[in-house]
């Protein structure tokens, strides 16, 4: 079984991102937690900035748009639409990174599902792209922030070292 | 002097499918080409192509036993891409860490409303 405390990312085509990710809860309340605007302004942003907006319309054709403020002070919005929505079960939606040069990013399609098994839920997160070129930029995002973060833990090393 | 593999020569390398199926059934451990073949349902010199673009990044390398070529995983060539796919699973992770404890909250408030989670 894999450990709740990591999400498992994995490439399974060109054009595809899943990330596996399980959860000590019923997937009602997972679901809740993915859908509900004030919850998700609680998680998304992670450790890499202060959510400022999230807007749903948690229906067929209902628009999502999500703010942040990343910790090097400037915003990173992103928004998509709503194409299917099984409630608790399945929601698949279109999304589409705000920060481009030259304007936005084609949409990536997302399907997040939610399977339930003796209580604790399992959440397969699938982002379809139309190109290898796209995924490997969507991939390459969080690395940025992954250095970031790594040069700040080996500052606290080297602070600890001194 | 030997043309050293780029971190982008070797994510080339492993996009194409094919070359992914041969490594992973390298990641099994040592096979001679034969095995190769016979599993990829590829002919031999399809699987030799294939297995030369991946020896050019180092993606694997090769030794001979008697009259057989075997072909083993070299994870050292392939390192650059799993640490690339591992910091973006990590900001997910944080991400998902902070979704555990919205999700204690909300079992704690469903126990509170005489345990109905829905």
């Amino acid at each position: 079984m894999p450990s709740s405390a990591s999400a498992a990312v994995t490439l399974p085509t060109d054009e595809q991102i899943l990330i596996v990710r399980e959860f000590d809860a019923p997937r009602a309340l997972v679901y809740r937690a993915w859908t509900t605007p004030d919850l998700v302004m609680r998680w998304w942003s992670g450790r890499r900035g202060k959510m400022k907006v999230a807007e749903i319309d948690l229906r067929v054709g209902g628009a999502w748009r999500y703010l942040m403020e990343a910790n090097g002070g400037f915003e990173v919005g992103f928004h998509g639409e709503f194409r299917e929505i099984v409630p608790n079960e399945r929601i698949v939606y279109t999304e589409i990174y705000e920060g481009m040069p030259d304007g936005d990013s084609p949409p990536a399609l997302n399907t997040a599902t939610f399977v339930e098994h003796d209580g604790r839920t399992t959440l397969e997160l699938l982002t379809e792209v139309e190109s290898r070129e796209i995924r490997d930029m969507i991939v390459e995002s969080g690395m940025e922030a992954g250095v970031q973060e790594q040069m700040e833990l080996l500052e606290e090393l080297a602070i600890s070292l001194r | 002097m030997a043309r050293a593999a780029t971190t982008a020569d070797a994510f080339n390398a492993v996009a194409e499918p094919r070359r992914r199926q041969i490594l992973d059934v390298l990641s099994g451990g040592e096979r001679p080409v034969n095995d190769l073949v016979r599993e990829l349902g590829l002919a031999q010199p399809q699987v030799s192509k294939h297995l030369r673009v991946l020896r050019e990044v180092g993606a694997v390398d090769v030794r001979d036993e008697g009259r057989q070529r075997l072909y083993r995983l070299n994870g050292r060539a392939l390192k650059p891409i799993h640490d690339w796919v591992k910091t973006y699973e990590r900001s997910w992770s944080e991400r998902f860490e902070l979704l555990d404890d919205v999700l204690d909250d909300l079992k704690e408030q469903a126990k509170g409303d005489g345990g109905n989670a829905e």
